[in-house]
């Protein structure tokens, strides 16, 4: 086996390793501090196809994230507060019901892809950097001054959404419950990256001009990569909301979206599990130096730097070499 | 609304645009002459403003404080040009983008760690507290004004630099091809090194003279980094005369939005949603702003296809 199918292995089974022996020592907290890391995996292996496989660097995922916490919040606040969402010639209640809530998060997060797509994808390079920062803003404004969905203070959620069969208020079947979520969307992105239309993203990123001469088009590989993209970091925006029953618009911020990159690029860009690598040891820095100093951001920020300067590859490229698995 | 309060607004969105201006112009400079995307752009413009609250507090001149965000931002851009920042140029936009925003980490931290999380206040000297009189009789804040001037006289400034001086050829040339002025004897690492600490000097004196009218945080830098970010791709990347039409038009478009898009919607609606629903879209017009640019314009406005 290559060493990195190894290594995959082993950050795959660390997450519900790490959260059965919580269990066992009885820590909720620590159970909850996994899904945590677990959610953020999923958002950065969202980003990771546009970004680690099609080479787009969108600095604006935190507007898919924080428009599938808004969906969760927004669905959620009407059915607890009994008020239909829409009322004129169609009522729509709100709802409770996770797999519902996730097919909205989806569906809207999107269609806002693909129109932040369409747009931003007519440029390349530092534009498209820039450009989706700035739509990403947008979204950021937008939630501080629309007044109906709690503005600036957010909304918060009384009970956990329900998912059919589960108790999700127990902090072990969440964990279980988001961990096969993103089980399923890591399978799903391995098969992509090696299908026709992974190959044909990977090489529109290495040669657009190539990839243009046999008949492929470029714009519609990365678009498409961009909305599904978007969709999955939708989809875990809406967990993560659910993880705290609580929606801000702080999940829009654009800090939110410049720690997904910093997931995959701690982990290793263009690798299955570099968001999740990266994501795992984002939080269990987080964990470990927060109680040192109230400044525990300036050292994340200096072994960034280290990270970006001296140790490319990432956590899995220093350790399973640079061969790259799926390009 | 009355002539007079409209001319306020105008005048009120000239001065946010000039300083944005004096943001963008170092970026675009930046990227133009160095290919660097430098998200910690917004950390030199809160250092500038760090720097004149302190100074100013300790001596109470504002002139003085002016100097200190200068010189104090420069010093900065040249401490990051030359041990992070110099190694990045050869690399992709993505590890630009991190290595950059960790410096914003570290910066933002660190300003947190010496001077605490609390805001400081920056005082306008007592002599242009007050208002002056326009032609018209329109009364508007004599800082205000002193900024609009101060912004313009740096944006002449700025072309005569790159378009008269031998600095400025250099950094003309550099943009077209940086191996060829090597080879013509420019030391162009030194090039690179005072460009990036020219930007860093505009960001600080902004960050000093808004840091007057609004207060000096933490934190205050990135807002009015991508708001510049907004304006380089209205404007087109590298371009400075762009740099200075797109700050102006987000400028005058952020405020005037603020003010006439819920007068407009209070035409037909109702007042209270007629201020939600302007005051909405008004948080979102320069980025409707920035979509119609790019639906047309995708290189901008003066930037090169």
């Amino acid at each position: 086996m290559r060493r990195e199918t190894i290594l995959n292995a082993v950050l795959y089974l660390a997450m519900p390793v790490a959260a059965a022996l919580a269990f066992a020592m009885d820590e909720p907290f620590l159970i909850t501090l996994i899904t945590r890391a677990a959610i953020f995996a999923l958002a950065a292996v969202g980003l990771n196809l546009a970004l680690g496989l099609g080479g787009l660097v969108s600095l604006g995922h935190a507007a898919f994230f924080g428009i599938g916490g808004y969906a969760m919040g927004i669905l959620a606040h009407h059915a607890q507060t009994y008020s239909p969402m829409i009322d004129s010639w169609i009522v729509i209640e709100g709802t409770k019901s996770m797999p519902v809530i996730w097919l909205v998060a989806i569906v809207t997060s999107a269609l806002t892809a693909l129109a932040i797509g369409a747009l931003s994808l007519r440029t390349s390079g530092v534009y498209f950097i820039m450009i989706t920062l700035a739509f990403g803003q947008m979204f950021y404004y937008f939630a501080i001054s629309w007044p109906a969905y709690g503005g600036e203070d957010g909304l918060s959620i009384y009970v956990r959404n329900s998912f059919p069969g589960l108790n999700t208020l127990d902090p072990m079947q969440f964990f279980v419950l988001v961990f096969v979520i993103l089980s399923a969307v890591l399978w799903w992105m391995g098969r992509l990256a090696r299908a026709p239309f992974g190959l044909a993203l990977s090489a529109a990123r290495q040669n657009a001009e190539r990839v243009e001469t046999v008949g492929l088009g470029p714009f519609r590989l990365r678009l498409v990569a961009f909305v599904i993209s978007g969709a999955v970091t939708g989809l875990a925006g809406a967990l993560f909301a659910d993880l705290n029953r609580f929606v801000s618009p702080t999940m829009f911020s654009w800090q939110m979206s410049g720690e997904f990159i910093v997931f995959i690029v701690l982990g290793g860009v263009g690798r299955l599990f570099g968001p999740v690598a990266g994501a795992m040891l984002f939080v269990l820095l987080e964990y470990l130096l927060s109680p040192l100093s109230e400044f525990w951001l300036i050292y994340v920020g200096a072994i960034l730097l280290v990270v970006v300067l001296f140790a490319r590859g990432g956590l899995i490229g220093s350790l399973a070499g640079r061969e790259v698995a799926h390009d | 609304m009355t002539p007079i309060l409209l001319i306020e607004q105008v005048l009120n969105g000239l001065q946010s645009g000039i300083m944005l201006f004096l943001m963008a112009a170092g970026l675009t400079l930046i990227f133009g002459v160095m290919g660097l995307i430098n998200l910690a752009h917004g950390s030199l413009y809160m250092i500038g403003a760090f720097a004149a609250a302190a100074v100013a507090g300790w001596t109470g001149s504002f002139t003085l404080a002016l100097a200190a965000a200068l010189a104090a931002a420069a010093l900065a851009g040249c401490i990051i040009e030359m041990v992070v920042i110099r190694r990045l140029y050869d690399r992709d936009h993505l590890d630009q983008v991190l290595a950059t925003f960790a410096l914003i980490l570290i910066f933002s931290e660190g300003t947190r760690w010496l001077f605490g999380s609390f805001p400081l206040y920056l005082d306008v000297p007592a002599a242009l507290s007050g208002p002056v009189r326009l032609p018209g009789g329109i009364l508007y804040p004599s800082y205000r004004l002193l900024i609009i001037v101060i912004g313009l006289l740096i944006a002449i400034g700025l072309f005569q630099l790159i378009a008269r001086t031998r600095i400025g050829i250099q950094i003309r040339a550099g943009e077209s091809d940086r191996e060829m002025i090597g080879a013509l004897g420019v030391d162009i690492s030194r090039l690179y090194t005072i460009v990036f600490a020219l930007g860093a000097a505009l960001a600080g004196l902004a960050g000093a003279l808004v840091g007057a009218i609004q207060s000096v945080q933490v934190g205050m830098g990135e807002p009015v980094l991508i708001l510049a970010f907004v304006v380089i791709v209205i404007g087109g990347i590298g371009s400075i005369k762009g740099a200075l039409v797109g700050a102006l038009l987000v400028g005058l478009t952020d405020t005037l939005g603020g003010v006439l898009l819920p007068l407009f919607f209070g035409l037909f609606m109702d007042p209270s949603s007629a201020t939600t629903i302007g005051s909405a879209l008004a948080s979102m017009s320069i980025y409707i702003l920035m979509a119609l640019v790019l639906l047309f314009r995708p290189t901008g406005l003066y930037g090169r296809a």
